[in-house]
């Protein structure tokens, strides 16, 4: 099957690479550049566990062919963090406010579907500064949780916004 | 108030997991490792006439394919009556029947197409009680039945005094379904031989020690050759408690194809193949005095194992448990078949038996209390379980809150205010009704409640309940934890730190915990049962202990000081002032002056930079004082303390559509002694999270044993939106064997949940279902029975 020649950028670094035309973003972040913060709960969309920014908006990766993000700008979890963080834990100023909440509000547990949570969280800030309770609930509607029962996630959520 | 003990901590491993570092199962890459798929069986029963892997062996990239014939002889699982692929006969629609090794995960996913494999189809047993009848096709033909095992256990006599000496019985049928773990992460292993042919096997098991025994049973390895690694676990809720086939079959392909191998599930295999909660039928017929006293309980349970026995058979323990012990009952008898069919395997799901027996016996016992003109409060109280009372199943009760729980969430009920007991909401009919304020079909609101009664220290399912660990002392006074236990994000790692920080007197900062890997950790039987943060918590305890004993021995000679004098705290050790027998965190109690303290890390160096020298390394090893149950009696002291519950669900139902809508969950919970609230909370959370999953829109349908809904659009969970308000409140009883008075919490929060909301439907409108999930078609089938029956009485 002929590549495609595909160009992102991905976490601010303009990437260029040859790729199966039939891979996701998802296959693509994971499998091609080693980005394995975005989580595969799913492949239909119906979790957000691989929720990435594509040019500031949300959206689920596993259900995006790559082709179609070709120029595209892309903004992972691993982009979010601007350098690592300390020993022990949330060292301060390392974490962007939305991680640095759902670490300290207990937001996270197993932490499979965090990657999404962080993402979805931070378009939503992006595009809403101050939410209400609802307004954060609705925009997380999409991302799955097992473990957490949402209530800490939407604390950390909201704290964020206030912070 | 301790540094510690006690404190809000963020989880340790939560800043890798919020920025994507964590590495799961699904993010391990070895060198030349192979994309493993497995073919499933296309029919639940079939005789299997050939398999041709001709085709898919010559297939570019095709490194290694497996079938029945590359089993070793063996069989494994807790009825010893499975193999990884089957052979001659597949008994369901999961049952794996070859599995490949390919470069890529496209390359393995083709090359199954091209496997043939020729079925001769056979009648199948679909249904648990069609499974009982004497023409029944056998599951597994060499048993002779299709019965694999029987309870049967009885105290008191409840068919005869019982029911004599009960002025109000009632009795209910129940039907309870098929519930997936639905964990956020798929199935997932990775298998990889070295040169010596030991297998290292990257897993989310949650029982590294059984499995590396399990394994090595069904492998024909010796245990001793199989390390287990346990990656970043992406959620469990009981999944990881057995070896299921893919794991052996990983490492079948590994063998065979000489390189590491993973083994993947997508979400729909995930749905497929993974074991779920076994559906049930159950009877309970329950009585009571007219003073309020429960009288007896009687239950049968019918549930059906499918096709291999996994923990599945054994959840009738857990439902004999909350029938014989939750409440003050005198006459119990309790029995269960379990039944294999054709349908999907069976697991252990958070909960273990337990949601679906709450149901059961908390609707009795709200039936009861009507039956009786009683307050559902009032009732279960006078019947709750008391402190330091055994009850006739041989539970050992020690710490109790259960009054104290329902008390507290009676008085967040708010009866009697606007919204309870059945008041109409409004809706706008529009101005063309007549009288538009009496809406048509209103919603309406109720209160209900459930109590909950769960092992809180520990559970002896094996012969050893035993968990290791090992606290370690560095040159820099860091300190690590190497605990048996396991992380699931449940947060027992953090818990662990904390007990150990409290009694070395350093900062959670300065504790490391590793836990995953057997070829380090101590011994421990694995993470279920709500056991951690009691037992591997003891275990932490006494290891920390004797790291402190050695430390102070140590630090006794540079302070010119006994022992017993010494206290630690702030990461050093002081001499305690005279007459001062307190043991707390020194600062402000004590003269703190560095001639009287000297540095942890100046204490280890000090220990070991002379000849003769020691490190500091304490042992602890913690196995508690509890029995398994009597083979014959099933009765026995099974946990070392119990954990006490009670919720109150406030309902809205819309007598239009069926729809309940929870607007509210009051949780309170006996945890003993909340080492860190946060976590606490975030156990209840998440456990309301599924309780109301089970209540109102969880169920894997299975017809003809296929799942028609694999995948989350059709098996719906409660997203962020769903979500009603939850309230925590933490009841602390001081459990006086529990690690700072700490027990067990895991798997209380969704246990009541169905059965209070159950409860708060009946409240609201007066329909009692005894089917989960209660979705709107039953809720409206309900209505709509109720308005017959008034009609028929009008």
């Amino acid at each position: 099957m002929p590549k495609f020649h595909l160009t992102l950028t991905v976490n601010g670094e303009p990437r260029e690479l040859l790729i199966d035309p039939r891979r996701t973003l998802l296959d693509v972040l994971r499998n091609n550049l080693d980005l394995r913060g975005a989580h595969r709960g799913c492949d239909s969309g119906d979790c957000g566990a691989c929720t990435v920014l594509l040019d500031g908006l949300p959206v689920t990766s596993c259900l995006l062919l790559a082709a179609d993000c070709d120029g595209m700008d892309v903004l992972t979890v691993e982009g979010v963090l601007p350098s690592p963080p300390a020993r022990g834990v949330g060292g301060e100023g390392e974490l962007h406010p939305v991680q640095r909440a759902l670490v300290e509000k207990g937001g996270i547990q197993c932490g499979f579907c965090t990657p999404g949570v962080v993402m979805a969280a931070i378009a939503l800030l992006n595009d809403n500064p101050r939410p209400t309770e609802e307004e954060v609930r609705l925009g997380l509607a999409g991302n799955l949780c097992r473990c957490t029962g949402y209530k800490k996630i939407v604390e950390a959520v909201m704290s964020a916004a206030e912070a | 108030m301790s540094a510690v003990i006690g404190q809000r901590l963020p989880k340790l491993d939560a800043p890798d997991k919020a920025t994507g570092r964590a590495v799961y199962g699904h993010d391990v890459r070895l060198p030349g490792m192979l994309h493993g798929r497995i073919l499933y069986s296309q029919h639940p029963r079939a005789r299997v006439v050939g398999v041709d892997a001709s085709r898919a062996a010559k297939l570019a990239g095709v490194k290694a394919i497996v079938t029945a014939a590359d089993n070793p002889a063996t069989k494994f699982g807790y009825g010893k009556d499975n193999t990884p692929l089957k052979g001659d006969l597949v008994r369901s629609l999961r049952d794996e029947v070859a599995a490949v090794a390919a470069v890529d995960a496209d390359i393995a996913e083709e090359a199954l197409e091209l496997i043939h494999v020729e079925y001769e189809p056979l009648e199948a047993v679909l249904d648990a009680e069609a499974a009982l009848k004497a023409d029944a096709p056998l599951v597994h033909p060499e048993r002779g039945t299709n019965l694999f095992t029987q309870y049967d256990y009885s105290h008191g006599d409840p068919a005869k005094t019982g029911e004599a000496g009960s002025q109000v019985i009632v009795e209910d049928d129940f039907e309870l379904p098929y519930v997936a773990h639905a964990a956020m992460e798929t199935s997932v292993v990775v298998a990889s031989f070295d040169h010596r042919g030991h297998l290292t096997l990257y897993s989310t098991t949650q029982i590294p020690f059984l499995l590396q025994r399990d394994l090595a049973e069904a492998l024909g390895l010796d245990g001793s050759d199989i390390r287990i690694i346990q990656t970043a676990i992406g959620g469990a809720f009981g999944r990881g408690l057995d070896i299921y086939p893919f794991e052996p079959i990983a490492a079948l392909l590994a063998r065979k194809s000489g390189k590491p191998v993973r083994v993947s599930f997508s979400r729909y295999e995930e749905f497929l193949a993974a074991p779920v909660r076994q559906p049930a039928k159950v009877r309970i017929r329950a009585g009571a005095k007219r003073d309020g006293t429960l009288t007896f309980r009687d239950v049968y349970a019918l549930l059906d194992i499918g096709a291999y026995v996994s923990w599945g058979s054994v959840t009738p323990l857990v439902m004999m448990e909350t029938t014989a012990s939750l409440y003050r009952v005198p006459r119990v008898r309790f029995r269960a078949d379990c039944v294999y069919t054709n349908n999907p395997i069976t697991g252990a799901v958070r909960g273990y038996g337990n949601p679906q027996s709450t149901f059961f016996v908390e609707t009795a016992m709200d039936r009861l209390a009507e039956a009786l003109g009683l307050d559902p409060i009032e009732f279960r109280v006078r019947n709750a379980n008391r402190p330091n009372e055994d009850t006739p199943q041989g539970l050992k009760i020690t710490s109790c809150g259960l009054k104290e729980c329902l008390e507290a969430v009676a008085a967040r009920a708010d009866k009697g205010t606007e919204g309870t007991q059945g008041t109409e909401g409004t809706r706008d009919y529009g101005s063309f009704r007549q009288f538009p304020q009496v809406p048509l079909f209103p919603k309406k609101r109720g209160i209900g409640f459930a109590s909950t009664l769960n092992v809180g220290g520990g559970a002896r399912i094996y012969r050893s309940d035993g968990c290791g660990a090992t606290v370690k002392v560095d040159d820099f006074g860091h300190v690590s934890l190497i605990t048996g236990s396991t992380e699931i994000g449940q947060g027992s790692e953090t818990v662990l730190a904390q007990i150990v920080a409290e009694v070395l007197g350093v900062k959670i900062e300065d504790v490391t915990v590793l836990n995953s890997d057997t070829d380090v950790k101590p011994w421990d039987v694995g993470v279920h049962a709500s056991r951690t943060t009691f037992i591997a918590g003891n275990a932490a305890h006494l290891a920390a202990m004797d790291a402190r004993r050695q430390i102070f021995e140590t630090a006794s000679e540079l302070l010119k000081a006994p022992p017993e004098k010494l206290v630690a705290g702030d990461g050093r050790i002081f001499v305690r002032a005279d007459g001062n027998q307190q043991s707390a965190t020194p600062r402000g109690r004590f003269a703190v002056s560095n001639h009287h303290s000297v540095d942890l890390a100046k204490v280890a160096r000090a220990r070991h930079f002379r000849e003769g020298g020691k490190v500091i390394i304490g042992e602890g090893w913690y196995d508690p004082p509890t029995s398994l149950v009597d083979k014959e009696t099933y009765k026995g002291n099974i946990s070392a303390t119990y954990g006490f519950g009670a919720q109150m669900a406030e309902v809205e139902v819309d007598t239009e559509t069926g729809k309940v809508r929870v607007l509210r969950l009051v949780c309170a919970n006996d945890v003993g002694r909340a080492i860190n609230p946060m976590a606490v909370e975030g156990q209840i959370e998440g456990g309301v999270q599924m309780g109301l999953g089970y209540a109102l829109t969880e169920e894997l349908i299975v017809k003809d044993g296929r799942v028609l809904n694999p995948d989350f659009l059709d098996y719906r969970l409660f997203t962020a939106a769903d979500m009603p308000e939850i309230e925590t409140i933490i009841v602390e009883t001081d459990d006086p064997q529990g690690p700072f008075g700490a027990k067990g919490v895991g798997e209380m929060g969704g246990t009541p949940t169905a059965a209070a909301i159950a409860n708060a439907i009946y409240d609201a409108v007066g329909v009692r279902l005894t089917t989960v999930p209660m979705t709107p078609e039953r809720v409206l089938k309900g209505l709509m029975e109720l308005k017959e029956t008034k009609e028929m009485a009008a």
